[in-house]
């Protein structure tokens, strides 16, 4: 049905014309689901929007064919391919919240989509409207649609995103990471709501993701892209499970599985790094380790736990009237959990649960209204109790989740690395400083000439490495991970969950791994606790959480996250 | 919605009640009430007797109560200058400067938001170039050069309008309107351009980047995908988006209209308040001063009031 | 030189740019100009001794009557036209910097901190902001200047104008940067590498200038290059009300007010060749801040 050849696109930019995408091909048939997976910068936003005729300006389409059914898509003009939008091809957005028009409801939204494309009247779109509704799954719908979009929750939002782009029975729908935004349990139900209107409606999908599982879920067949290029293409088991191209099978390799737990995961770039530290990692690690030959009472700080009990946090909810206070919104409720000298502590939960505050809590950023934390045998105070200067600043770190916003842009990485060091007083000597910075890089697998660069300079994983960098040189006992590989590609993520399993391992730190990511969890952490809302449902070794769960929210988390079958055959770690 | 509006009303409140303060400040420190009042011939001991008479020696915050009273009742004092009260040389000044305040901004907003939505939407047009340049000059040039150049131009040169006053004007009431006869609206034209101008490049360039910004959301994009047609991509989906944000900074320039007719004011010789203003700051006749800007405040609250109702109007987002 | 203008999309931007090269160039000559009017002018229009009555009212050299010696020619007092605004500029361009150094790093200052403790502090620098924004700058200025007419005793007035219309239109300009300030560090305190900064225990002064302040200088720039353009506009409007500075010490704006006077009666050029000196300057400085503005703001291109 939809028909892509020798596909180019390119953006003009002051150094020229870069290619976005080369010589694509695709394919898609009706009722099924194409799935075009691939890392940041492969391209794959650009396919879809290159075929639906809304490139970013100043981008071109440079070479190539588009047809859809018949018609030539490149040969139409401007009047003639707007008309087709939604008529024939429709989208679907990543974020739902960002989607629909805020100040319109559903209702008029989705007959003016209607009427655009269709000679009906509005009481037949309005019927039409209602139907689609119902048929998508949103109950009561001839109330529901009078509503405005701020009136329904994700989830839903989502489907009256796909309701939208479904109204005009469009041929092929793009659409472009439609679960990124959207927590497990609703993103299953989206993926099935798909799977089940290509298979009713017959109606093509290009399902745009990064997500591997995603595409073992729903996906008929599947297209690797890589810097622009296409660099696989086939039936969804085979593409997963029996990869041909190696750098398919990399991205393989990368994916942390769900049913078991590896070692290490084999990364072909990590080599090369750490070829390039080799000769320098030295310094920064015996620096590292000093700590445990100095003489009676430090030595216990080598490792340290970290034990909380009956942690409340409330925050104030939003004010709705000038007479009453507000009502508290809970935030965490009688958390209680002990993270173990050396060990990993994984804390899993879906957004909103609460686990960024558990971290806040424990660095001092938020004041608990409740309960205790004691890091090692030393109570640990709350909030603004904690003083500036208070030991547990440098002896526990933190790794977070955003690498592009976690280093200051505007100062080099000479100087965010040897602030700890000065800061805590450390390094008194300046080139003493200078020599453990540039180690400690090398340590975590980086050039050591990044010194005088900024961070702009560097790529999401380098700058996670970084980050890390910056704990260390705190000298830390207790590390918290706050979804420190979310931001990142699944290559750059094993390499990351590489380097913090060998520095834990190496130098005994204990650390809080925070993710919403169960396979992920799986891999890093010794024990782990499930949060929601605020209370924890469960806890224990990871190991049998995940063999034998007992609550049922976990159990129902792990059902849900999509996964590649297991007889696809595919055996990420063969150690 | 209820707690939205009434949180602004506490913040006008909060806003008048400090304006009060300034003005109240302004007439007991800056300079002697009592000196102001009376003669040179006044003995020591009259003057002391005044001065009790008046409450001068009460306690600051009773002074500032009973000055917030008689202002609420509309009481405002007498003028150190003319000796008339206050009250009376406000009123008769208020309709000659909404007038020309309300016919600028209605100039500013009727070519401005046309403008700016054109000129976001074909960010490379030569017509689009032509605006921006004009309008960059157009901030440029100060209020008082552009009054000159009119007045050169159309007064002067080609002798079409008249160049000070307000011309004939007609009495409803005790508001004196200059809108109901030709003479009066020949006088408005040059004066209400002269102070729409600066207006209408702010609104323009205002109405520009929003609608920019929003033409950017995933909803428009969303909306284009779904071929929605592009008459009603542009003024149902982004143009009420856009209005928005330009509602709000649109009441804040109320204020800026009134202010800046002091300026237009004093180049047309336009009897209005900002006249009034001025004599009064060359006198430093401090009760017309306070009392100017009291009224100037109360209009920028009373008109951004009504600007949190249109909102609540316009988004669904704040009627909870 | 290519490659190196290239790497640096401000600088390749401003390469392609003609109306803004233009506008840095005049904008450049006008403050040279005026920084060092005392070495270019030939007179010292402050000086009577420097100039004469003879030379009164001579037009510009290019019509009928004029002489070279004085280009732009001179004023009913004789002074040179060009001298004139020479220092005029010297004097608005002074007034106007002032006045914007001072708003910022008033206002800077106050939304840092505010955007950084936020809650009550917050609460009442934006409640000092919304009063002032029903006072728009103008009559804050205005009132200023009445108030100094007020308290400070006649001797001393003259001498103190320049100080009392800087302080004026300084206090009328701050709440723009207080409001940008407070936002754009609102946006970044939610930034990890501040709260990574807040968790080490470094003081709050280091985090708000050594961390955030660095971070949010590109709006800030902006608004300081539009806010010197308004500075400029203020002191000519005030200056031409009567309620800036005498005509002893002209500025810009009090030549203007000055050349009124010759509207009508055929010496165009004593009203309308500072007029054109004042918005070639304005027009130039906003032609720089819409430039940055863009730089900064890539989408409004």
């Amino acid at each position: 049905m939809l028909r892509v050849e020798n596909l180019t696109v390119r953006f003009p930019t002051r150094f020229g014309d870069t290619t976005a995408i080369e010589n694509i091909n695709l394919q898609v048939q009706a009722g099924e689901i194409h799935g075009l997976v691939g890392e940041s910068g492969a391209g794959k936003s650009t396919v879809g929007a290159a075929v639906i005729g809304l490139l970013q300006t100043p981008g071109y389409i440079a070479d190539g064919k588009i047809m859809l059914g018949d018609t030539d898509l490149r040969a139409l003009d401007v009047n003639q391919a707007h008309a087709l939008r939604g008529k024939r091809i429709s989208m679907i957005f990543q974020d739902p919240q960002t989607s629909l028009n805020p100040l319109m409801t559903v209702e008029d939204q989705l007959i003016e989509t209607i009427l655009a494309h269709e000679d009906i009247t509005a009481e037949e779109a309005r019927v039409r409207a209602i139907h689609l509704l119902e048929e998508i799954g949103i109950k009561n719908a001839a109330e529901r649609v009078k509503s405005w979009p701020h009136q329904f929750s994700g989830g839903m939002r989502q489907r009256v995103v796909i309701a939208l782009a479904l109204c005009t029975n469009p041929e092929l729908i793009i659409a472009d990471e439609p679960t990124t935004a959207l927590d497990v349990a609703v993103q299953s139900q989206v993926l099935e709501l798909i799977r089940s209107l290509a298979d009713k409606r017959k109606i093509g999908f290009i399902l745009i993701t990064h997500d591997i599982g995603v595409i073992a879920q729903i996906a008929d067949c599947v297209t690797v892209m890589r810097k622009g290029r296409v660099v696989e293409f086939g039936e969804t088991p085979q593409v997963l499970g029996r990869p041909k191209n190696a750098y398919t099978r990399a991205l393989m390799d990368a994916v942390p599985p769900m049913d078991h737990k590896i070692d290490r995961f084999r990364v072909p770039m990590e080599k090369e790094a750490e070829a390039k530290g080799a000769a320098t990692g030295d310094l920064a690690e015996q620096w590292l380790l000093e700590e445990k030959t100095l003489p009676e009472g430090k030595n216990k700080e080598f490792s340290i736990g970290l034990s909380i009990s009956e942690l409340d946090v409330r925050f104030a909810g939003t004010r709705k009237s000038i007479w009453r206070k507000p009502d508290d919104f809970i935030a965490l409720d009688k958390v209680s959990f002990n993270v173990k000298p050396g060990s990993i502590m994984g804390l899993v939960g879906e957004s909103g649960s609460g686990k960024s505050t558990v971290a806040k809590t424990i660095t001092g950023l938020i004041s608990p209204n409740g309960g205790t934390m004691k890091l090692g045998d030393e109570l640990l105070p709350g909030g603004r109790a904690r003083s500036r200067k208070h030991p547990s600043r440098r002896l526990i770190q933190m790794v977070f989740q955003d690498p592009y916003s976690s280093l200051n842009s505007r100062h080099k990485i000479g100087s965010i690395l040897m602030e700890p060091l000065w800061f805590y007083g450390l390094e008194k000597d300046p080139v003493k400083r200078q020599e453990l910075v540039a180690s400690m890089l090398a340590l975590v697998g980086m050039a050591p000439d990044a010194i005088n660069k900024y961070p702009h300079q560097f790529s999401g994983g380098q700058r996670q490495r970084i980050a890390v960098a910056r704990a260390l040189l705190a000298r830390p006992r207790f590390l918290i991970c706050d979804e420190p590989t979310s931001a990142l590609d699944v290559s750059i993520q094993a390499e990351i969950l590489n380097l913090l399993k060998d520095l834990q391992s190496k130098f005994g730190l204990t650390i809080l791994f925070i993710s919403h990511n169960l396979s992920v969890v799986r891999q890093m952490a010794n024990e782990m606790v499930v949060l929601r809302n605020g209370v924890i449902e469960e806890a224990g070794k990871t190991e049998d959480l995940f063999e034998s769960p007992q609550a049922e929210y976990t159990k129902k988390l792990l059902s849900l996250t999509p996964v590649m079958p297991k007889e696809w055959g595919f055996n990420p770690a063969r150690f | 919605m209820f707690y939205f509006i009434s949180k602004r009303l506490i913040q006008s409140v909060f806003v008048m009640l400090a304006v009060a303060f300034l003005a109240f400040s302004l007439f007991r420190f800056v300079g002697d009430p009592i000196t102001q009042m009376t003669g040179v011939e006044t003995s020591i001991a009259d003057q002391e007797r005044l001065r009790e008479e008046l409450g001068l020696n009460d306690p600051f915050i009773s002074q500032f109560g009973r000055f917030t009273a008689d202002m609420l009742q509309g009481g405002f004092g007498f003028s150190y200058r003319t000796r008339q009260p206050v009250a009376d040389m406000i009123t008769s000044r208020i309709p000659a400067t909404l007038e020309l305040g309300i016919v600028a901004l209605l100039i500013s907003l009727v070519i401005g938001i046309p403008a700016g939505v054109y000129t976001a939407l074909r960010p490379r047009g030569v017509i689009t170039q032509t605006i921006l340049m004009t309008t960059l000059i157009g901030i440029s040039i100060p209020t008082f050069v552009i009054g000159i150049m009119l007045i050169f131009l159309f007064g002067v040169q080609l002798g079409w309008l008249p160049t000070f006053g307000r011309g004939e004007t007609v009495n409803i009431g005790f508001w004196e309107s200059s809108l109901f006869s030709i003479d009066g609206w020949r006088a408005l034209i040059l004066p209400a351009i002269t102070l729409g101008v600066y207006q209408l490049t702010l609104t323009m360039r205002l109405v520009r980047a929003q609608m920019m910004d929003v033409m950017r959301t995933d909803y428009i994009r969303f909306a284009t995908a779904r071929g929605v047609p592009m008459k009603q991509l542009y003024f149902r989906h982004a143009l009420a988006n856009t209005m928005v944000p330009v509602i709000t900074i649109i009441g804040l320039q109320f204020g800026g209209v009134i202010a800046f007719s002091i300026v237009t004011e004093s180049v047309f010789q336009w009897p209005g308040m900002g006249l009034l203003f001025l004599e009064s700051i060359r006198f430093v006749d401090i009760p017309v001063m306070g009392v100017y800007l009291v009224v100037i405040a109360f209009f920028f609250v009373v008109v951004n009031l009504l600007v949190d109702l249109l909102y609540v109007a316009i988004d669904p987002r704040l009627r909870v | 030189m290519k490659e190196f203008i290239k790497r640096s999309e401000g600088l390749w931007l401003f390469t392609r740019s003609p109306a803004v090269m233009v506008a840095a160039v005049i904008a450049m000559m006008i403050f040279i100009g005026a920084a060092f009017a005392p070495w270019i002018a030939s007179v010292n229009p402050y000086d009577l001794s420097s100039f004469s009555l003879m030379d009164g009212l001579l037009p510009p050299v290019w019509q009928e009557g004029g002489i070279s010696q004085f280009m732009l020619g001179t004023d009913d007092q004789g002074r040179d036209m060009i001298s004139s605004i020479l220092y005029g500029a010297r004097l608005s361009l002074l007034i106007g910097l002032s006045a914007m150094v001072i708003a910022t790093v008033l206002g800077v200052g106050l939304g840092l901190a505010a955007g950084f403790y936020g809650g009550r502090f917050d609460a009442i620098v934006m409640r000092i902001a919304d009063v002032q924004l029903a006072l728009p700058a103008i009559l804050t200025a205005l009132l200023i200047d009445g108030i100094a007419r007020g308290i400070l005793p006649p001797e001393v007035q003259q001498d103190l104008r320049v100080v009392v219309l800087t302080l004026a239109i300084a206090l009328s300009l701050w709440v723009n940067f207080a409001r940008t300030a407070r936002a754009s560090t609102f946006v970044e305190m939610n930034k990890e590498y501040v709260q990574a900064a807040i968790i080490m225990g470094q003081r709050p002064i280091r985090i708000m200038f050594i961390h955030i302040l660095p971070n949010i200088l590109g709006p800030l720039l902006v608004i300081m290059t539009v806010d010197l353009a308004s500075a400029i506009l203020l002191e000519a409007t005030l200056s031409f009300l009567g309620i800036g500075l005498a005509a002893d010490s002209p500025s810009l704006g009090t030549l203007i007010r000055i050349g009124m006077q010759f509207m009508l009666s055929g010496e165009w050029w004593i009203l309308w060749i500072p007029t054109l000196f004042l918005v070639a300057l304005v027009v130039s400085i906003n032609t720089l801040g819409d430039f940055m503005r863009d730089v900064f703001n890539p989408g409004l291109r």
